[in-house]
């Protein structure tokens, strides 16, 4: 008796968790390919087109593929929760930040022989860009108070164009095969680059989250901004920070997108992607009007939707049909994790064991 | 009692015929408490019933029940003329003649007076605009209610707003109204025209169930009192066989030492006279429109802002705190110029601010209670000094237990608690700042009587370790109990100060209403 009891509250805890639907999820997705096929889950050693030996499979493509977008969902998470509202820039600012990194790194020439800066230099410049970029998006949220979605409208429309002024609508190719290490592997190294990257910001997230009351502020800013301030609290400062903190996360996804090509296609480079990032704050459970967030389970999600994309190409669907089949996905995934289903849910399973007692 | 339209009224003989409402046996459990236990509750027709109970006791979640909000976990509803009936949202509850106006305003503030009188009961998808702020007009005009159809909600005062509430509330045809802390944010003169109000709808047979903490108006309005302890129903008393100290009595499930009882603390610590200003403001003022003012406060001394509803009470301290834009005038803390252009300044210099408006600028809804204590000495201490969640718990459980606030655990969200104990959780916050100076702006504002004296005392307690506090309440009273100084105001300027022998009702009265004004 008091055995089932204690399976009851834990099932509960469990369904209560936010991490439940990101990794039922996975779960779900994982079944799947396994009786798909089971070959899904193989990884083997192979020899990449620079001759290095490195770990391949699809798992790996999930982790590599999937990791600007956790990077992204760091960020995404906190502009969330601090304004109660989405950045949907973020694609066009990758390509500003990237084209920005490129012009240093070729000098502004568009065919260079060597490069004109080292990278890290380059790398520190699309951070700035990308910061500059989250304060210009941060001050309109948080001084002129337009709503997020309008204010990243306007570098939503203008940030490709703007990335193409910069190199005057040049395409330029960086001529060290180094720099493709960031978005590819490094000799030697059979795992891939980016999963560092995004090891990296994550620790470093989680450290800033121990050590530093981001965390508190920003939900407290989120959940009532009245309050926070009569708590000492500089809720513009906080909301500005979290659009700032999104620029660094966008500055990283340009590093390695821009990495993966060694060069730039202004068009499509992290296209749509701002959409997936919100998805995966979304699919992580965390409310999309701000306030209490979860960022691992935001960072999950992005994994799960990209787990999703290379399932439904395992599946042989067309990149044009991709997104009509994920949409679908999407619709069940964010359904179930809407508090109502979830309040629903409980009170159905409330009912079910009362009914289970009663018999 | 009233008029009433007799034809109807002959009809009423028996007391099963005059039964509007039966509610038997209600059971509501939430996640760690039981919030209503076997409760019973009759209203009748043509009937002020007084639901009274401290913090907590149930009288909140009763009335979520019988309105939808909440669904019961046990018991029957049944209404006259329809037997029991199901009511499993708001809407069944209007449909069933059962109209509500809660404690905190639950309109919208950006659309029109009309629109929010008729919001969700136009008929079909065509709104008649024309009509609808003729209606609105009428009724607006018809209760007396200073607002025009067309202005937005928000640009009225609070007490506006609650008013067209009750007109919504009103114009709904409505068999049983309930009215959940209508009062806390009214003057006086408001509180009569409501009553006026309330006596007319019950000569025409409508049953109102009326939830106040303020006992005086129980007696004024009120026929009959059902009172609530912890979930459990004590009894129901008609008004008359009920005396106010036993009410009382009832309510807190002991005998009371009466409100009065503290009145003796507190002339002791009147007499009490430190030299040492703590705090000094010269000329202050603020953009929330109040008329430049001087102030000051001594180590230990407890003063009040008092005035009427809208006189700039609140936007005095607010301007003391940072809260509103200063914009000008020369503040010292302990006798050194200090600049206290933001909330962060005035923390830094040792002065806490409870606000007014508990959900609006106090409470941090979705977060623990634990989070909520801790914010202020977390913000204090700074960013880059988290406490351990050690730490957290240690201060939380002091001062759970300290003020003894009633939750499930530190960790449930403080939305989940009653009025009063988030008005704990909020004062806990500022008391473990260990503010030199403590502002305190209505903090009994719609909490029950036991943890209003509970407030009162912890104020003058407070004062004899050394504490300043300012004490702002709409009752004077209970300014009166615990003040030794008070400023008053009137349209946003200081007119007066009172202390020793003219702290009295009336001479409050008399520089409130400017017979004696001494600043002018």
């Amino acid at each position: 008796m008091s055995k089932t009891k204690q399976n009851d509250s834990f099932l509960r805890r469990l369904i209560s968790n936010q991490m439940f639907i990101p990794l039922l999820a996975l779960v779900l997705l994982a079944i799947i390919n396994l009786i798909n096929d089971p070959s899904f889950f193989k990884i083997s050693v192979q020899l990449n087109n620079a001759g290095n030996a490195v770990l391949s499979g699809y798992l790996i493509t999930i982790l590599d593929y999937g990791s600007e977008l956790a990077i992204l969902a760091i960020g995404m998470t906190l502009v969330t929760a601090a304004s109660g509202g989405q950045d949907i820039s973020v694609g066009a600012t990758i390509a500003i930040a990237g084209s920005a990194m490129l012009h240093v790194l070729c000098g502004g020439v568009a065919r260079p022989t060597e490069l004109a800066t080292p990278v890290f230099v380059a790398f520190l410049v699309a951070c700035l860009v990308g910061m500059a970029c989250g304060l210009f998006n941060g001050l309109l949220v948080a001084i002129f108070k337009i709503q997020p979605m309008i204010a990243t409208l306007i570098l939503f429309t203008a940030g490709r164009s703007i990335a193409a002024w910069i190199n005057n609508n040049e395409l330029p190719i960086v001529p060290d095969p180094k720099f493709a290490y960031f978005g590819g592997f490094i000799p030697g190294i059979p795992i891939p680059t980016t999963v560092f990257i995004a090891a990296a910001c994550i620790i470093i997230m989680a450290l800033v989250l121990k050590f530093t009351n981001l965390g508190l502020y920003t939900q407290a800013v989120g959940i009532n901004e009245k309050s926070s301030r009569l708590n000492g609290i500089n809720p513009t400062f906080i909301k500005i920070l979290a659009f700032i903190i999104l620029g660094l996360c966008v500055a990283v996804a340009a590093l390695i997108k821009v990495s993966r090509l060694s060069t730039i296609n202004y068009s499509v480079i992290a296209k749509d992607i701002e959409m997936d990032a919100i998805l995966a704050v979304a699919l992580g459970g965390n409310s999309l009007s701000g306030g209490k967030f979860n960022i691992w389970a935001s960072i999950l999600g992005a994994y799960v939707i990209q787990f999703l994309t290379t399932t439904l190409y395992k599946f042989e669907v067309s990149s044009d049909a991709l997104a009509a089949y994920k949409a679908i996905v999407v619709i069940i995934l964010v359904v179930f994790s809407a508090p109502t289903v979830r309040d629903y849910m409980g009170r159905l399973g409330k009912q079910l064991r009362a009914k289970k007692e009663v018999a | 009692m009233g008029t009433a339209p007799l034809f109807k009224r002959k009809r009423w003989k028996t007391v099963e015929d005059k039964r509007l409402l039966e509610m038997h046996g209600i059971c509501k459990s939430f996640p760690g408490v039981r919030a209503l236990s076997n409760v019973d509750f009759f209203l009748n027709e043509g009937e002020i019933h007084a639901l009274m109970g401290e913090n907590g006791a149930g009288k909140s979640t009763l009335i979520k029940v019988l309105t939808g909000v909440y669904s019961k976990d046990e018991g029957s509803i049944q209404l006259k003329g329809k037997g029991e009936v199901q009511i499993h949202s708001p809407q069944d509850a209007q449909k069933n003649g059962i109209s509500t106006v809660y404690q905190e305003i639950t309109l919208c503030p950006n659309l029109t007076v009309a629109e929010n009188m008729y919001i969700g009961r136009t008929e079909g998808a065509i709104t008649n605009w024309k009509k609808m702020n003729e209606d609105a007009g009428k009724l607006l005009e018809l209760l007396d209610i200073p607002a025009s159809p067309t202005q937005q909600l928000e640009s009225c005062s609070i007490a506006v707003q609650q008013m067209v509430a009750i007109a919504r509330a009103v114009d709904m045809e409505c068999k049983v109204l309930i009215l959940d802390e209508p009062t806390s944010s009214l003057d006086e003169q408001e509180v009569q025209k409501l009553f006026g109000l309330m006596r007319n709808l019950k000569s025409r047979g409508v049953g109102i169930i009326f939830v106040t903490h303020f006992l005086d108006q129980v007696y004024e309005v009120c026929d009959k009192i059902t009172v609530l302890r912890d979930g459990q129903l004590v009894g129901e008393y008609e008004i008359k066989a009920l005396p106010r100290v036993q009410l009382v009595a009832k309510m807190l499930g002991k005998e009371m030492d009466d409100l009065s009882d503290i009145k003796g603390d507190a002339t002791t610590y009147h007499e009490k006279d430190a030299d040492e200003v703590v705090f000094e403001a010269e000329g202050l003022q603020s953009n929330a429109g109040i008329k430049p003012f001087d102030f000051y406060i001594k180590k230990g001394e407890v003063n009040g802002f008092t005035g009427l509803l809208g006189s700039g009470r609140s936007e005095s301290v607010r301007a003391i705190f940072g809260a509103d834009r200063v914009l000008g005038g020369k503040v010292k803390v302990h006798g050194k110029e200090v600049k206290i252009q933001k909330p962060l300044d005035a923390m830094k210099n040792g002065i806490a601010y409870l606000p007014e408006d508990r959900k609006v600028d106090g409470i941090i809804g979705d977060l623990s209670v634990r989070e909520n204590i801790i914010l202020a000495l977390q913000v204090l201490t700074g960013f880059f000094k988290p406490f351990s969640k050690a730490q957290q718990y240690k201060f939380a459980d002091e001062y759970i237990k300290k003020l003894n606030i009633k939750t499930a655990s530190a960790d449930t969200p403080i939305k989940s608690l009653s009025g009063g104990n988030q008005q704990k959780v909020i004062l806990a916050r500022w008391l473990l700042m260990h503010p030199e100076y403590l502002i305190l702006d209505e903090p009994t504002r719609g909490i029950d009587v036991g943890t209003k004296v509970d407030i009162q005392k912890l104020v003058l307690e407070l004062a004899s370790e050394g504490m300043s506090v300012t004490f702002i309440s709409s009752e004077t009273d209970e300014m009166l109990r615990t003040c030794s100084r008070l400023v008053v105001m009137r349209d946003r300027k200081v007119v007066g100060e009172l202390s020793g022998e003219d702290l009295t009702q009336n001479k409050i009265m008399s520089t409130i209403a400017g017979g004696e004004s001494k600043h002018e």
